[in-house]
């Protein structure tokens, strides 16, 4: 599964995607943050405040309680600010 | 050819969504729209610039990040939503990425109706969504060093208006 990062939540990660072998067990969004959360202090700083942070699976905003399986791109990011 | 009683030819609907790092020229997009049609009455446009400050600090400058793939699709999404509310005859919106400085422009949207409501409300409502949807994230450039923009609630309150408008209408 491919995860992106953007903007701060980027540059605390250090990367702006990798490619990961999310275990099946990781079904939500939530449940994915818990997952990278655990994977080293860089994702828990990027993640300390989970609320702020907003996720897309395959282009499309969506809410923690999302579904994951089955999605090709999930990305995290900080609240928008263009325009 | 034109026949009789026949209107002359009406360029086809024709919506434009932009990621670019170029400049935009907004009198040549709003021709586009506007040029050899005889169906459009009102033509509404605006553009988003950057200014020389960030909460009364001074900025050299603003590098704009997006999601490319996903800022094409969600904008388009929004004009979908605008052409479903407003009887539109033409949108473009062009959003710039990269670094900019204070005086150039970032976004444009240009919107077109037969009557100026509809021009001015999709316009407005394209760019209040832009502004908390579309994923786009400004850094700037202050003489103490570049920092993330922090998304505004007065932005946040201006979509919820829109979405008001929905409920209130549906009811």
């Amino acid at each position: 599964m491919k995860i992106r990062y953007f903007a701060w939540v980027r540059e605390r990660i250090g990367k702006p995607e990798e490619e990961l072998a999310v275990p099946a067990s990781v079904t939500t969004v939530a449940e994915l943050v818990a997952w990278l959360i655990g994977r080293g202090e860089e994702y828990a700083y990027a993640f300390e405040n989970p609320k702020v942070i907003r996720a897309a699976v395959d282009h499309v905003h969506v809410k923690p309680e999302a579904k994951i399986v089955a999605a090709s791109e999930i990305a995290f990011f900080p609240p928008m600010t263009g325009g | 050819m034109v026949g009789q009683g026949e209107l002359p030819y009406i360029t086809p609907m024709t919506d434009t969504v932009r990621i670019q790092r170029e400049p935009f020229d907004l009198a040549a997009e709003t021709a586009k729209l506007t040029r050899g049609r005889i169906d459009v009455g009102a033509a509404v446009s605006f553009t988003g610039i950057c200014r020389g400050d960030e909460n009364g600090e001074p900025i050299a400058a603003l590098t704009l990040e997006h999601y490319p793939g996903m800022a094409e699709a969600e904008i388009e999404r929004h004009v979908a939503e605008a052409r479903a509310r407003w009887p539109l005859l033409g949108v473009t919106v062009i959003h710039r990425h990269g670094r900019m400085t204070p005086g150039e422009d970032i976004v444009m949207v240009v919107t077109t109706s037969s009557h100026r409501e509809a021009a001015f409300a999709a316009a407005e409502f394209l760019m209040d969504y832009l502004k908390t949807r579309a994923p786009f994230w400004k850094q700037v450039e202050k003489t103490s060093g570049a920092t993330w923009v922090e998304a505004k609630a007065t932005d946040d309150a201006a979509v919820e208006r829109w979405v008001a408008r929905e409920r209130h209408a549906a009811e």
